[in-house]
Order: C-alpha cells, then sequence, then structure tokens
C-alpha cells in the first residue's frame, strides 16, 4: 500500500477513537459468531455419527446434539446481529464526525478559501463523497472483521488436524494477498479518476439545474444537453474502467483459492498414499481450506469498497484541509461601540499581481453618514469586505473607536455592524425564521415591528401563511424586491451601532425605498454609517461623500463641495438628468 | 425500476453474454468437488500418481477456465452497467430540460441534483449487480432443491417449507426497511440543502455571526440522518443472522427426520450429508440473493424518486409554429396582452389580474410599480415561462402558445433580474443566444451594454475565466455582461428586468442612450424602479398590485397618474 493510502487509512481511523466501544464489541461479536458457526458443521458430523444405518440410530444422543446446535444457532445469530448492528453504529457516527468536521471547517475557512469553490463539488463531496467513507467502513469492519477471524480459527483448526498439509495451506496464502495489493494499488488511481469526473459532472449539473430558468431563457438546454454529455461520457468510460479493474480482483481471488484446493488435493493425496493421513482427514482438510479461503475472497471484495471509500474520503479531507482562520480567542471583544473610524494607509488585492486597493485614508466620526460612489467595479464592495474582515487588508490600518480591528475578534466586530447586500440571501425556512435570523430569540413584537419598519408587513401578512410561509432562495414565493425587503427587516431587528448598506434597496421601488430612507435616517441617528448607492438622491444628504474608482479616492467632501468641485461627482450627478 | 431497466435493451450482448460466462463458472466451480471425489475414489484408492496429478492440474485448468468466464462477466457488467447510468442520466437531464418554470418550482434544483447524481449511482450499482448474481444464486438455490429431490422426496418437504419461510423473513424485513431508505435519502437532501445554503450565504450569515445557528442546522440535519441510517440498521442487520438461524434450524430438522428415515431404512449415511451440504449451498445462495434485494429495494426506492421526474411532464405544451413566417408586417402588435390573468401555483392570489395591453414593433416600452405588483410576472409571461389562467398572451399576432418554444424564445434577448452567469471564459458566456456568434458581434453586444472596457482590460479580454456563477465579478459588470449575453444574435424582443440596478448613473445612462440608437427596429420592454430609466419610452405601464393603474407617456404619466408623480419627485427633489 502506498504512502497516501496509509495517510488517510489513519486519518479516518482517527475519527473512529470515539467510538471505539463499537470497534471493542464488534471485534468481540465477529470472533464469537465465527467461532460459533465454526461448530455447527462439526455437531453436524458428531449427529452423523450416530446415525449409522437402518436400525442403528443413537435418537436419545442425536436429541442432544440437536438441542446444543439450536443454542450454538441462536447464539451465533444473536452474536452476528450485534456486530452488524455495532459497525453500522460505528460507520454512521463516524462519517457523521467527519460531515461535521468538515462543515466546521467550512464555517472557519476565510473567503479568500470559499470564493473559488464550486459549490456543486463541495456538496458532492459533503453528500457522495461521505456516503463513500460510511459504506466503505460498513463493509470493512463487518466483513474484514469476520474474515479474518475466520482465517485465524481456520488454520488453528488445521493445524491441529495435520501440519504439514496446513503448512502448504498457509505458504500458499502469501498469493492471494501479493495479488490483492496488486490489483488494489491499480484500481486506487481510477477510482480517483472516476470521482474526479462525478464530481465534475455534479458541479455541471449543479449550475445548469440551479440555473434552469436563465438556461430556458436562452433556450440554451440543447449546448447544455451537449456539455452534459460530454461529461457523461468521460464519466462512462472512467466509470467503466474502474468498475472493470474493481471487478478483477473477485475472480482473481477466486482462481488463486481454486489452486490452493487443488494444491491441497494433490498434496494430501500423496500424503494419504504414503499413509500420512485418512480420506476422512483429507476430506475435511478440503473444506476447512475451502472455509479458510472464502474469507479471502471477501477481503478482497471488501478492499474494492474501500479503494474507492478512501478514494472519497481524500476528497472529504481536502475540505477538511482548507485553510482556517486564525483562532481568536485571546482577542478581547469589541463592545460599546462609538462609532469612531480610522482607515489608514489601507492596501489590498485579490490577486497579488494586480493591486486594487491602494493608499486607502480615511477618517470618520461618530454617527457620521459615509456614501460612497463610484463606476461599478471601483473597489466599493472590496472596501467593504475589508471592514467586516470579510478578507484582510494586505499593508495600512482600520481601527474603530482606535482599535485595530484586527485586534479584537471578528464576530464581535460583525455584531458591530449591520450589513444589508445587494444580493439578497434568503435560507429555506419559514419567513420568520428568516428574519429571526440573527436574533433566534426574537418575540413576535420584535419580528412584527421590524417588519413593519422595513414595509415588509403589509406583504407578509398577504402570504398564504402569513410570517410561517415556507421561502427559499430560487422559489417564486416572493420577489426580488421583497426578499430585499426581508433582509433590511433583518438588520431592522437587530439594531447594531454601525450600518453598511450596499445598494440595499437596487430592487425595491422607489415609494417604498422612500420610506425605507426614512426609517432608515431613524435608526442611522447618532450611528455611523457607509452607504453605497447608485441613486444620488441617497447620497446626498452625506456626511462624507467617497468617490472611489479604481481602487482609489479620487475625490471627498461633503454634496456642496463636491458640485462646487465640478470634478468626477459634479458629472455623475449631472448625468442622471441628461436627456 | 423496470422502465429505467428498459435502457438495458441496449446492452443485449453484455446482458445475455454476462450471466451466461457466470453460469458456466458456476458450474465450474461445482465440477471440482466431483474431480476431487474422482481423486480419492480413484486416484488414492488405485494408488495411481499420474491419474492423481492428471486431474489436480485439470481442477487448476477449470479454474483458469473459470477466471476467464467471470472476467467476460465482469466486464459485461460494467459495460452495461455505466452504459444504462449514462444513458439514464442523459435522459433526466434531457427531461429536467424539458421542464417549465412551474414544474421546476415543484421539486427544487436541489432535489433534482441529488436524483441525477445519487439517484442514478444507486441504479447503476445494481445493474452491476444484476448481471453479476441475478442468475448464478438462483441457479445454486434451485439446482440444490433438485439434487435434493431425486434424492429423497419426501425428507426434500423440508425445503419446501425451509423455502417459503426465509422469503417470507426477507419479504418482512424489505418491507419495513424500504421507508427508511426513502427517510435516509430526504434526510441527506437536507444537509446537502444546507451545505449549499450556508455556501451562497457565506457573506450574509458571517455578517449576522450566524456561523453558529448556521452549524446548528447542519448539525441536527448531520444527527438525524446518522440516527435514522443506525435505525434502519437495527432492522437491515437482523437479514443476514435471521435466513442463516432459518437453515442451520433446517438442518437440524433434516439431521433428525434424517435419523428417522435411516432408521426406517429408507436413507444411508451419506445421503444425510449429502441433505446437509445442499442446505448449506442454499443458505449461501440465499445470503446472496438478500443483499441482491438490498441493493435492489435501495436502486428502486432511487428510481421512484428519478421515475417521478421522468414521468412529470412539462405543464406547457410545445405549440407547432416553428417558422419564422410570423415576421411581423408593422402593423400587428409585436407583443399583446388580452385580458390575462394568473397566479402561481398554489397561490390564492392573483399576481396578474385582467391585464390588457399592446406593444408595436420597434416601441420602447417601461414597466414601474411597487414591489411585488407583478412587474417581473408580467414578463415571464412572455416566453411563456408560465402559462397564463386566463386570457392569451400574443407575440407577432400569434397566441404564444401556437408557438414552438425554441421559436419563440429565440425572438427574445431576456435579461434576468438575478445576473447568473456560468463557468468558462467571458466569450462563452455571451454565446449563450446564439452559440456561433463571431467575435465582432460579441464585441458589438458589449459596447451596447457598456461592458466592452472592463472585459478588454482584463488580462485575456474576451477569454477571461468566469467562475461559477461569476463571482469574480463585481455585481455591475455582471449585470453588463448579462445585457450583452441578451444581445448577441440581436433578439427581436429585449426585455431588461430591472437589470440596471447595480450600474451608476453615468453607466446606465450610457447604456441607455446606446440602446436607443444601437437597436434600431428591437421592441424592448424595460423594468425599472426609476423613472429616470424608462421616461423615453413610447408607453409607460404602472402596475399596482397586480393591475394595471395607468398607461402613457412620460409627461401624461406626469399629469394623470398621482402615483407615477409621486415617484418622479421623490427621484428628482
Amino acid at each position: 500500500m502506498n504512502m497516501k493510502f496509509s495517510l488517510v487509512l489513519k486519518r479516518i481511523l482517527k475519527y473512529t477513537k470515539p467510538h471505539r466501544m463499537y470497534i471493542a464489541l464488534a471485534l468481540i461479536f465477529a470472533v464469537g459468531s465465527v467461532i460459533l458457526g465454526l461448530f455447527v458443521p462439526v455437531l453436524t458430523g458428531n449427529a452423523i455419527d450416530h446415525i449409522v444405518e437402518k436400525g442403528n440410530v443413537d435418537f436419545e444422543a442425536v436429541m442432544i446434539i440437536i438441542i446444543k446446535m439450536i443454542i450454538i444457532i441462536l447464539m451465533s445469530a444473536l452474536f452476528q446481529w450485534l456486530l452488524s448492528y455495532c459497525t453500522n453504529c460505528l460507520a454512521f457516527k463516524t462519517v457523521r464526525d467527519i460531515r461535521a468536521d468538515a462543515h466546521q471547517k467550512l464555517n472557519n475557512a476565510p473567503l479568500s478559501a470559499i470564493d473559488p469553490m464550486s459549490r456543486g463539488d463541495v456538496v458532492g463531496r459533503m453528500i457522495n463523497d461521505a456516503e463513500q467513507i460510511s459504506t466503505g467502513l460498513l463493509q470493512g469492519f463487518t466483513q474484514l472483521f469476520t474474515g479474518v477471524v475466520t482465517i485465524v480459527s481456520t488454520i488453528v483448526f488445521m493445524l491441529f488436524t495435520n501440519v504439514w498439509l496446513a503448512l502448504v495451506v498457509i505458504l500458499l496464502t502469501p498469493l492471494s494477498f501479493f495479488t490483492a495489493s496488486t490489483i488494489s494499488k491499480k484500481i486506487h488511481s481510477r477510482f480517483i479518476k472516476q470521482a474526479q469526473i462525478q464530481g465534475e459532472l455534479t458541479g455541471f449539473a449543479e449550475e445548469m439545474i440551479g440555473n434552469q430558468k436563465t438556461v430556458k431563457a436562452f433556450c440554451y438546454e440543447e449546448s447544455a444537453q451537449r456539455r452534459f454529455d460530454e461529461i457523461n461520457q468521460r464519466l462512462n468510460k472512467a466509470g467503466v474502467m474502474a468498475q472493470f479493474s474493481a471487478a478483477i480482483s473477485n475472480p482473481t481471488t477466486r482462481f488463486v483459492n481454486a489452486c490452493v484446493y487443488a494444491a491441497v488435493g494433490i498434496v494430501g493425496s500423496f500424503l494419504a498414499l504414503g499413509g500420512g493421513l485418512s480420506i476422512g482427514h483429507l476430506s475435511m482438510f478440503l473444506s476447512y481450506a475451502h472455509q479458510y479461503t472464502k474469507p479471502f475472497n471477501e477481503i478482497s471484495g471488501v478492499i474494492t469498497e474501500l479503494q474507492s471509500a478512501f478514494a472519497g474520503a481524500e476528497r472529504v479531507f481536502e475540505i477538511i484541509d482548507t485553510e482556517q482562520l486564525e483562532d481568536e480567542s485571546a482577542k478581547p471583544e469589541l463592545s460599546d461601540v462609538d462609532g469612531d473610524m480610522e482607515i489608514e494607509n489601507v492596501s489590498f488585492s485579490y490577486n497579488p499581481k494586480i493591486s486594487l486597493i491602494e493608499n486607502f485614508n480615511l477618517s470618520v466620526k461618530s454617527g457620521q453618514r459615509v456614501a460612497i460612489v463610484g463606476p461599478t467595479g471601483c473597489g466599493k464592495t472590496t472596501f467593504i469586505n475589508l471592514l467586516m474582515r470579510f478578507y484582510e487588508t494586505c499593508g495600512g490600518n482600520i481601527s474603530v473607536d482606535s482599535q485595530n480591528i484586527k485586534s479584537v475578534t471578528r464576530d464581535s466586530l460583525r455584531r458591530n455592524f449591520g450589513m444589508v447586500l445587494q444580493e439578497t440571501w434568503v435560507f429555506t425556512g419559514s419567513v420568520r425564521e428568516n428574519l429571526a435570523f440573527a436574533k433566534p430569540d426574537a418575540t413576535d413584537e420584535e419580528i412584527v415591528a421590524a417588519a413593519k419598519m422595513a414595509h415588509a408587513h403589509s406583504f407578509i401578512r398577504k402570504l398564504p401563511e402569513g410570517y410561517d410561509t415556507l421561502i427559499s432562495e430560487d422559489g417564486e414565493e416572493i420577489s426580488q424586491g421583497q426578499k430585499q425587503l426581508l433582509c433590511i427587516a433583518r438588520l431592522m431587528l437587530l439594531m447594531p451601532p454601525m450600518l453598511i448598506l450596499d445598494e440595499a434597496t437596487s430592487s425595491i421601488d422607489t415609494r417604498t425605498e422612500q420610506r425605507i430612507q426614512r426609517a432608515f435616517a431613524k435608526i442611522m441617528k447618532g450611528k455611523t454609517s457607509f452607504v453605497v448607492a447608485h441613486r444620488l438622491s441617497t447620497v446626498r444628504n452625506a456626511d462624507i461623500i467617497l468617490v472611489m474608482n479604481k481602487g482609489k479616492i479620487i475625490e471627498q467632501g461633503n454634496h456642496e463641495e463636491l458640485m462646487n468641485k465640478g470634478g468626477f461627482y459634479a458629472n455623475l450627478y449631472e448625468s442622471q438628468f441628461e436627456r | 425500476m423496470f422502465k429505467l431497466y428498459r435502457n438495458l435493451k441496449y446492452y443485449k450482448l453484455q446482458v445475455i453474454i454476462g450471466p451466461v460466462c457466470k453460469l458456466i463458472e458456476a458450474v465450474f466451480e461445482l465440477i471440482v468437488p466431483l474431480v476431487m471425489a474422482d481423486i480419492i475414489d480413484n486416484g488414492i484408492k488405485a494408488g495411481d500418481t499420474g491419474y492423481i496429478l492428471s486431474k489436480g492440474l485439470l481442477m487448476i485448468g477449470l479454474g483458469a477456465a473459470g477466471l476467464c468466464f467471470a472476467l467476460v462477466c465482469q466486464y459485461c457488467g460494467s459495460v452495461a452497467s455505466m452504459g444504462v447510468g449514462t444513458r439514464i442520466r442523459h435522459d433526466l437531464f434531457e427531461k429536467i430540460s424539458s421542464f417549465s418554470h412551474a414544474e421546476l418550482d415543484r421539486i427544487g434544483a436541489p432535489s433534482l441534483i441529488t436524483r441525477i447524481t445519487n439517484d442514478i449511482n444507486n441504479v447503476q450499482w445494481s445493474v452491476a449487480m444484476f448481471i453479476r448474481l441475478v442468475i448464478r444464486a438462483p441457479f445454486l438455490v434451485i439446482g440444490s432443491i433438485v439434487m435434493s429431490m431425486m434424492i429423497d422426496l419426501k425428507l426434500s418437504l423440508i425445503f419446501l417449507i425451509i423455502a417459503p419461510l426465509v422469503s417470507f423473513a426477507l419479504y418482512m424485513i424489505m418491507s419495513r426497511s424500504v421507508p427508511f431508505y426513502k427517510a435516509i435519502q430526504r434526510k441527506l437532501e437536507r444537509i446537502s440543502l444546507v451545505t449549499r445554503e450556508g455556501l451562497t450565504g457565506v457573506r450574509v450569515i458571517r455578517a449576522f455571526c450566524g456561523q453558529k445557528d448556521f452549524a446548528g442546522d447542519f448539525e441536527k440535519a448531520n444527527n438525524e440522518h446518522a440516527q435514522t441510517a443506525v435505525r434502519s440498521a437495527k432492522i437491515t442487520s437482523l437479514l443476514n443472522p435471521m435466513t442463516t438461524v432459518i437453515l442451520n434450524l433446517g438442518i437440524a430438522a433434516v439431521i433428525w427426520f434424517g435419523g428417522l428415515r435411516v432408521d426406517a431404512g429408507s436413507l444411508s449415511q451419506g445421503q444425510i450429508i449429502a441433505f446437509a451440504n445442499y442446505m448449506t449451498q442454499i443458505s449461501l445462495a440465499l445470503v446472496v440473493v438478500a443483499n441482491l434485494i438490498v441493493t435492489f429495494t435501495k436502486a428502486s426506492t432511487s428510481a421512484a424518486r428519478i421515475n417521478e421526474v421522468m414521468d412529470m411532464h412539462s405543464s406547457i405544451e410545445d405549440g407547432n409554429i416553428a417558422a419564422s413566417s410570423t415576421a411581423s408586417d408593422g402593423r400587428t402588435a409585436k407583443i399583446s396582452f388580452e385580458n390575462v390573468s394568473f397566479a402561481y401555483p398554489g397561490s390564492k392570489e392573483y399576481a396578474i389580474e385582467d391585464l390588457n395591453v399592446e406593444i408595436m414593433p420597434g416601441e420602447t416600452i417601461g414597466i414601474i410599480g411597487a414591489t411585488g405588483s407583478g412587474k417581473s410576472t408580467l414578463i415571464n409571461l412572455i416566453p411563456r415561462f408560465y402559462d397564463t389562467n386566463k386570457g392569451r398572451v400574443l407575440v407577432d399576432g400569434t397566441d404564444v402558445r401556437d408557438y414552438e418554444l425554441k421559436t419563440l424564445r429565440k425572438k427574445i434577448g431576456i435579461v434576468p433580474q438575478k445576473a447568473v452567469l456560468f463557468s468558462g471564459t467571458i466569450a462563452d458566456n455571451l454565446r449563450w443566444r446564439k452559440n456561433d456568434a463571431d467575435i465582432n458581434e460579441i464585441k458589438k453586444a458589449c459596447d451596447i451594454a457598456q461592458a466592452s472596457e472592463f472585459v478588454e482590460a482584463m488580462p485575456n479580454g474576451f477569454d477571461s475565466r468566469v467562475l461559477q456563477g461569476g463571482r469574480n465579478f463585481s455585481g455591475g459588470q455582471r449585470q453588463r455582461l448579462a445585457i450583452a449575453r441578451a444581445l448577441v444574435g440581436r433578439p427581436e424582443i429585449l426585455i431588461l428586468d430591472d437589470s440596471m440596478s447595480a450600474l451608476d448613473y453615468a453607466t446606465d445612462s450610457k447604456l441607455r442612450h446606446a440602446l436607443r440608437t444601437e437597436t434600431e427596429g428591437m421592441t424592448t420592454v424595460i423594468i425599472s424602479q426609476r423613472t429616470a430609466s424608462i421616461r423615453h419610452c413610447e408607453k409607460i405601464i404602472v402596475l399596482d398590485d397586480a393591475r394595471v393603474m395607468a398607461i402613457g407617456r412620460h409627461d401624461e404619466l406626469l399629469k394623470d397618474c398621482e402615483v407615477y408623480k409621486e415617484i418622479y419627485e421623490v427621484e428628482t427633489r
């Protein structure tokens, strides 16, 4: 087995540790059920010895043996069931832990690691690949355990019967092992390839089916089908190869077993000719040889399962190995914020080669309203990413109440900001759950009050189930603008000391927006706020207007100052009245 | 399930050769003990070493031949099962493509995605098992029963009692575990939903420090899945022990009643051994059968989920007008709504009520109205994403229901509210409407959409990579690319669903200017929240609560429509 293989195995085993109990129990039950199972043929043989011929049957002895048999049968079955139950618990609980860990790691990964991930691929890993692990563990533990126990106990039985013949069998087994491991190495790489293409297919299906409405609008169905078929064909090819190479191992080990059986037959016959072995013993040996090689057969089957389990595990572990955010448990919390902000010499780039924000300086007093305007792609959203510490600055400092935001915990920083983004996000759940998302203990009154403030109450009331209506991101239950109202209501429920509104009302009609603006104005009083907007009517009343272009602040001041200056902002402002 | 298995007809060769080869291998396996018996009876008793050696080599030969046949079978199984899987995947994807919005809303994308991946994989695996084991196992069971009947008909009655008992046990366990498989599948879907939503909403979740709650949701789904799986395991784990118990009790019965028969002189000692052996053989085969059944049960729940989708039909039936013979003559309205009412499936209230509008060729129409007043719904009816409940929608004087969907939708370039881009290059994305568009057409569309500047500034220009969903572009860039995408191939009708909301005023006004001057003859429908974006339109529709409140030109509405006037004043104040 190669290095990677054993590394993956080690990691999986690490996850089974909390469930060691099940492993121990499974082992005991495996031993119990196999050994008891081996006794059944022995008892059968004994019973048959008492049934000799017509008129010569010892019914009393037979009865006793049969009673023994029944007890052993029942106990062995009970052990078998417990073994299976324990391995199931082990497999599912281990995979549950692996999934939980992967999810937790995702949760704690920086956005710079999450943004480039394909969602379909991540979901595929969390679901399909993790399922593979549980299947592998299940088969691995049940069949591997019973297999090993069967092998060991048969060896003991054989050694007791005839040492020489037993040695023939034992010496030939490495042959089985050798073939199994050679094949398994081959299979592993094939499975990885299959898993990769499967991931690609899932990603593509996710993208196309998830955005099926756009696909329809463009009559792109045929092209999508063509591209899907192309991946599907590749999956077919890789799958046939992977499946076939996995399927080779079973007949191959069966062939090796046949050779062992034949060897026992030939050597045993010669021993019998020399008088060293009775024919009865030879036939018993043959059945044990069969008994002995059968588990090898099973084990080789298990190995293929394990192969795909390991391939799956590798992909899940890649998620678990995602870069993690630095631990902040030692940092102080940011609390009782006044809202003074100082931004000094900040620089940032997503790609080290292309710098985006350079030399950014800004000073905001508590309670001031900062508006950010500029052409799309000028760095407004990036600036907000930095404020919220979604991304970390590459140089310079941002401080709140003269505390560097990197010196406090991310969560406490974010809790002091309320943010509404242009891109709405609702999750599958009721309207109420969506609103109370950031404040699970909110009372119904609070929720309704927040909804009223965001002017969402009236439409929510009209929904079929009111606040209990189920909504989802791509459902048609509510419109895009209404989703935005919900996002605003979410914020109204929290009332944090600082606000970030990134095009928060872009999908809302002007009249409703106007009312929401008034609501915002009310809650913004005395709070530091950052507003990104295109409607300059929203921007006009800001204390500071930042005009950004290509990552730099090109103008800064209030509306009058900037209009008098007659620069970029003034042009922008005039353009909305152009014919 | 059988419906899906019909796909096997493309693999007749494999379906026949596979099991036959497996059967030959099984026969060889059954012959080996007989050869061994020959060695014992003739070789050893006669002391013939040559005989022993030659028979021994025969056994190895049989093994080797068996290996060859088995490999052929395994190969057939792989080809056929992957082939069937590939075909079902193709069909299912095609089916999903044929759905209208109503069906997509009903099942939901996440569930569809699980079906096209997991569920198909289950069915695929069952096909492999089918080809590899379906003949071998029953062959061994029936063979053993027939052999035992030939030895002693009366004693073989035990087999006839045992076999139904085993089947009954199998049935009981299966019927109880099927609901569990379904439940497990649902829990898995829940895990995938939570994972997916956690990824899409990652910014919002973190902004609200909601990671813990979300992790809680995930944990709950994850735990429930494990619990259900373990509970189901309690039952399914009974399978093997139950069958072995029944069969071993059968062996005990064979010994007891066999003893009676021997005592009466109608059976020999050796024959009892044979009987017991056959019983073991059956037990081994039945275990295989039981596992086969598990595979098939799992596969059949999956198959049912696939068939549920396959059996759904698009509520929108394709019309048959395919030719562009309906080219407008300039007098027929390009788009007209006649008494149209529409409610979303499951909703009690109309989203559009009693709508009457005519849009002439080349006109530019603006639609404005409060959030939720039915603006997006209205335009969803033009490309027939949904069918009206009452009234009809006409394009070029023909009911949209009479068009072949492709013909209808090819006339239309639509820019959805949520500008979604797809992974690939920028040029790939822009070729969505017309896959053979040349670079000049694309450039022209980008010029109008004000996208050329930033695209050309990128290191690879039109060949720059777009990540899934277009995450590596800003909102405004995405919107402009989405507009350009709709313009490529010059659609007859252009629909902009509030698709300039992320653009700043300067870009917005340049874009509107370009649209006005560069799209001569194109009928344009613009939804907007700002009067500034639609004030130049020939007609403006003001919607309020699913109904038309007013239709007119900008200056007319300023005089007659209070709501419009109010919106305008707010903007210019």
